[in-house]
């Protein structure tokens, strides 16, 4: 992941519809997005790269924590001198400011804003091994007058090369893999539910894990900017 | 679940009058066009109500000129001005699509006058 400016780890909730303030109908999803905790902050000297871990989920009262990550969230907490609460998810961001935040500091949804364009990563839905008419959307053979290749990727490649090539489109497995989303529009950010919308669709089920990033440089407005005013 | 009907709640409209299918019903839509905003009548037969919550949206249709035509709404949106049930149809069903096939005489709907 590039340099961010600001980051959240989140769930996905589903999807609904919302109006916006001149009446138009929009399709939002609904992420429930941190709080995240600062867990640790890297550096180039010590990790070989300035990022800052961040936590998130809380760790249900009673839930045992294995011996090596239970010392990384007590260390984190000595060096904070205040409760950093074990995490179930934990991930590593380059913020362009790492030292805007402390060990220890808690993000919470307000960091975005209504109207700026964020990135949302998930990992999309398995769809198991699939045809080649789903996984590269080929149109497939006639479906009647005797034709049986109704779903059939049809010729693999020239007879001359006597082989098939690297990346040929082929069956296989499909889904269940990193996927990005970017510049979806913050439509609605309620910090007291810490609960967010974003214009349109994400990836993965609802329930979904969910990283909502904001790349650094992203305030100089690009040329769509313009269009949503 | 909930945490999106809770969200959808702050938007839901309470001022919407009681109807279903087969009722008569006169709507008037705010519309934007050139830049200028006017409100534009809408007179005509419930045919369908479908989906839920904030989603929930109905069709009337009205027969004008000798053509049919139908309108779908969005049951909560701010650019519904004003609804008003005209007369309340008895129908047997929740969708008249039959209505479709049907003109003059035979496209009547009875009038419901309990309550």
């Amino acid at each position: 992941m590039k340099s961010v400016q600001k980051a959240l780890l989140g769930r996905k909730i589903g999807m609904t519809q919302l109006f916006a303030e001149d009446g138009r109908a929009v399709p939002v999803t609904v992420i429930s997005a941190g709080p995240c905790f600062v867990v640790q902050r890297k550096t180039v000297e010590r990790q070989g790269c300035d990022s800052l871990q961040l936590g998130y989920e809380e760790l249900p009262e009673g839930k045992r924590l294995n011996r090596p990550l239970s010392g990384h969230f007590r260390r984190a907490a000595e060096k904070a001198d205040k409760d950093v609460p074990p995490c179930r998810h934990l991930a590593d961001f380059r913020f362009a400011d790492c030292s805007y935040y402390q060990v220890g500091d808690r993000i919470a949804v307000d960091v975005f804003e209504v109207g700026e364009r964020v990135n949302v990563v998930g990992t999309s839905k398995g769809r198991g091994f699939a045809g080649v008419r789903k996984r590269h959307g080929f149109h497939g053979g006639p479906a009647s007058h005797g034709s049986m290749s109704h779903r059939r990727p049809a010729s693999g490649g020239a007879t001359d090369a006597a082989r098939v090539f690297k990346g040929t489109k082929k069956p296989g497995h499909m889904g269940n893999t990193r996927a990005t989303v970017k510049r979806l529009r913050v439509h609605m950010v309620d910090a007291e539910k810490g609960l967010m919308a974003v214009e349109g669709a994400v990836p993965g089920p609802n329930g979904g894990l969910l990283t909502v990033w904001r790349p650094a440089g992203a305030d100089t407005p690009g040329p769509k900017a313009e269009e949503d005013k | 679940m909930s945490a999106i009907t809770g969200i959808e709640e702050g938007q839901l409209r309470t001022d919407v009058p009681d109807f279903g299918p087969g009722d008569l019903v006169r709507v008037t839509v705010r519309v934007v066009e050139a830049g200028r905003e006017r409100t534009q009548p809408f007179e005509g037969v419930v045919i369908a109500r479908r989906g839920g919550g904030l989603k929930e949206t109905f069709t009337v249709r009205r027969v004008t000129h000798g053509i049919g035509v139908e309108r779908s709404f969005l049951l909560h949106s701010p650019r519904l001005e004003a609804m008003k049930v005209l007369r309340r149809g008895r129908v047997r069903r929740a969708k008249l699509h039959y209505l479709r096939g049907r003109s003059g005489r035979a496209a009547r709907i009875k009038e419901d006058r309990r309550g």
